[in-house]
């Protein structure tokens, strides 16, 4: 449906009007095609559908969509798939938030104060370079296998790109601005608000878009290796009878979180940074 | 509105801006201010030129306070409200005209007041426009109305008319005539543009060497055309003052 659009008719015009120019070619990508980022993933089924229904897949490695949809419908309907979905959308929207709230603030503490960056940024570096997941260990330790290590462990996945990509975007910021914040007497809040948030905004977001993915793969993670609830869970279960519809199942609703997260950021991109101009938006 | 701001002043005879052996130095070898000494009057338009690295900018961040890195010494004494408009007009690209002109003031009526500014400086209607949206010559408009809106007793002008094509430049130099008519700040213009300088001042320092060269009253009047044989024999005697002889630049 979506593919109809690229190939809108450019010379639709009478035959009487004169229009002739000479045009450029485009090197910028041109206008927006609507639901860019279906597209792919729609053409994707379509080949598991044909392949599935010729044959050519071998249902032991892959199960039939059909067969998947009905196992989805069987396992909604029994309350199962809802439930660990509500489990796993917990946990990792939890982790995220924490995350999320966590990284801001070091970045601004760190950003806008030298003593804050002599203090955390060091720390923040060490830890980018282990592993989240390389701490569950650790983790199992301190506080076990319950709910508070699996929160943790997605935020320390979370915290790590908003810290960055904030921290880098902060620092970006036109000093040119600043001078002007002195200028017109700001206090140090309405710099915060006016100059320093909005500034870091474009570099917050995208440490969102990674730190989305980063909290789906903690999930998967701390799911696989000791819960008992939650889409993780269901598929290491499935897993273990040999059930592929399941897993398939349990991968789809995987996909489903991480597209409709990363689309959710996309559109908060797009609504709060309507002041810039940019390749995206022409 | 202005004028009833100058009067309330705590002493109405002093000066807008008082400067006393000011000394700046970037650098061991040698000083950009070396010893200058500066009085501006309240209300009166000074206009500063001078070749590039005698010091202009230098005076004028040490004015606007936004020195503080640069090691010297000397007497600075400014009025409190001082508005600086930068060569660029340094409007945040993420907010609109309007809360670009408010920027930093707090009481209920500072939206009434930039909407009376913008319409000041003929922006009337674009105060929900974006930055990226306006023209130059608007944004540096935006930029006059933000410093506006502050009430000023001392304007700094750091060449802002510098970036502007001509044509542009001509209009806003009408409009910060008009304004300067209308609140009578005292004002400070860096320029390196001498036609500018003697259409809009009542006087023009030369800063030479980091110290004030020379100091010419400006009196053509409210009127003043390039064509006036008065104006080009002040152009002449600038423009020497600068080292430039004038068959030079004809």
């Amino acid at each position: 449906m979506a593919s109809a659009a690229v190939e809108a008719p450019v010379d639709a015009i009478s035959p009487k009007t004169v229009d002739q120019r000479v045009v450029r070619r485009r090197l910028g990508p041109g206008p927006r095609i609507l639901g860019t980022l279906w597209i792919g993933p729609v053409l994707l089924l379509g080949l598991w559908v044909i392949t599935s229904a010729t044959g050519v897949l071998d249902p032991r490695t892959l199960s039939e969509p059909w067969v998947v949809v009905e196992t989805a419908q069987r396992l909604i309907a029994d309350g199962r798939l809802t439930d660990a979905l509500a489990t796993s959308a917990y946990r990792a929207s939890l982790g995220l938030v924490i995350g999320v709230a966590v990284g801001l603030a070091l970045a601004l503490l760190s950003g806008l104060s030298r003593v804050g960056e002599a203090l955390i940024d060091g720390p923040v570096q060490v830890k980018r370079a282990i592993p989240s997941l390389a701490l569950m260990p650790l983790l199992i330790l301190w506080l076990g296998i319950g709910e508070p290590m699996k929160v943790i462990t997605i935020a320390l996945g979370v915290l790590i790109p908003i810290y960055i990509h904030t921290h880098n975007g902060l620092r970006g910021i036109d000093s040119r601005y600043a001078e002007l914040a002195e200028t017109v007497s700001l206090r140090r809040g309405q710099f915060v608000r006016h100059v320093v948030l909005p500034g870091a905004t474009p570099g917050f977001l995208l440490g969102l878009r990674f730190a989305v993915l980063n909290a789906l793969l903690s999930l998967v993670v701390v799911e696989q290796v000791n819960a008992t609830s939650g889409i993780g869970h269901m598929i290491t279960l499935a897993s273990s009878y040999g059930q592929t519809e399941i897993i398939v199942v349990g991968l789809v609703v995987y996909a489903l979180l991480g597209l409709v997260t990363d689309g959710i950021v996309r559109f908060i991109e797009r609504k709060a940074l309507a002041w810039r101009r940019t390749l995206e938006s022409h | 509105m202005a004028t009833h701001a100058r009067e309330s002043l705590t002493s109405p005879e002093g000066p807008a801006v008082r400067v006393e052996g000011l000394r700046r130095s970037f650098s061991e070898a040698g000083g950009v201010l070396n010893g200058l000494d500066l009085t501006i009057a309240r209300g009166e338009f000074v206009a500063l030129i001078g070749r590039s690295g005698s010091g202009k900018s230098t005076l004028l961040r040490a004015l606007a306070g936004l020195d503080r890195s640069v090691s010297g010494s000397g007497v600075v004494d400014v009025p409190e409200r001082v508005s600086v408009v930068f060569q660029d007009s340094r409007l945040l690209p993420w907010r609109q005209v309007l809360d670009n002109v408010i920027l930093g003031l707090s009481a209920p009526s500072a939206r009434d007041r930039g909407l009376e500014a913008l319409a000041e400086v003929g922006l009337e209607g674009r105060d929900k426009a974006w930055p990226h949206e306006l023209s130059g010559g608007e944004q540096q408009r935006a930029a006059l109305a933000r410093s506006l809106v502050r009430d000023p007793q001392l304007l700094l002008a750091d060449e802002p008319f510098g970036a502007l094509d001509a044509l542009t430049r001509i209009k806003m130099h009408k409009l910060l005539q008009k304004l300067y008519a209308a609140h009578n700040p005292a004002i400070l213009l860096v320029t390196h543009d001498v036609d500018e300088a003697i259409a809009l001042a009542d006087r023009v320092i030369v800063l030479v060497d980091g110290v004030v060269g020379s100091d010419i009253r400006i009196d053509l009047g409210g009127r003043r055309s390039p064509g006036d044989p008065r104006f080009a024999a002040l152009r002449t005697q600038l423009l020497a003052e600068l080292g430039v002889v004038e068959e030079e630049v004809a």
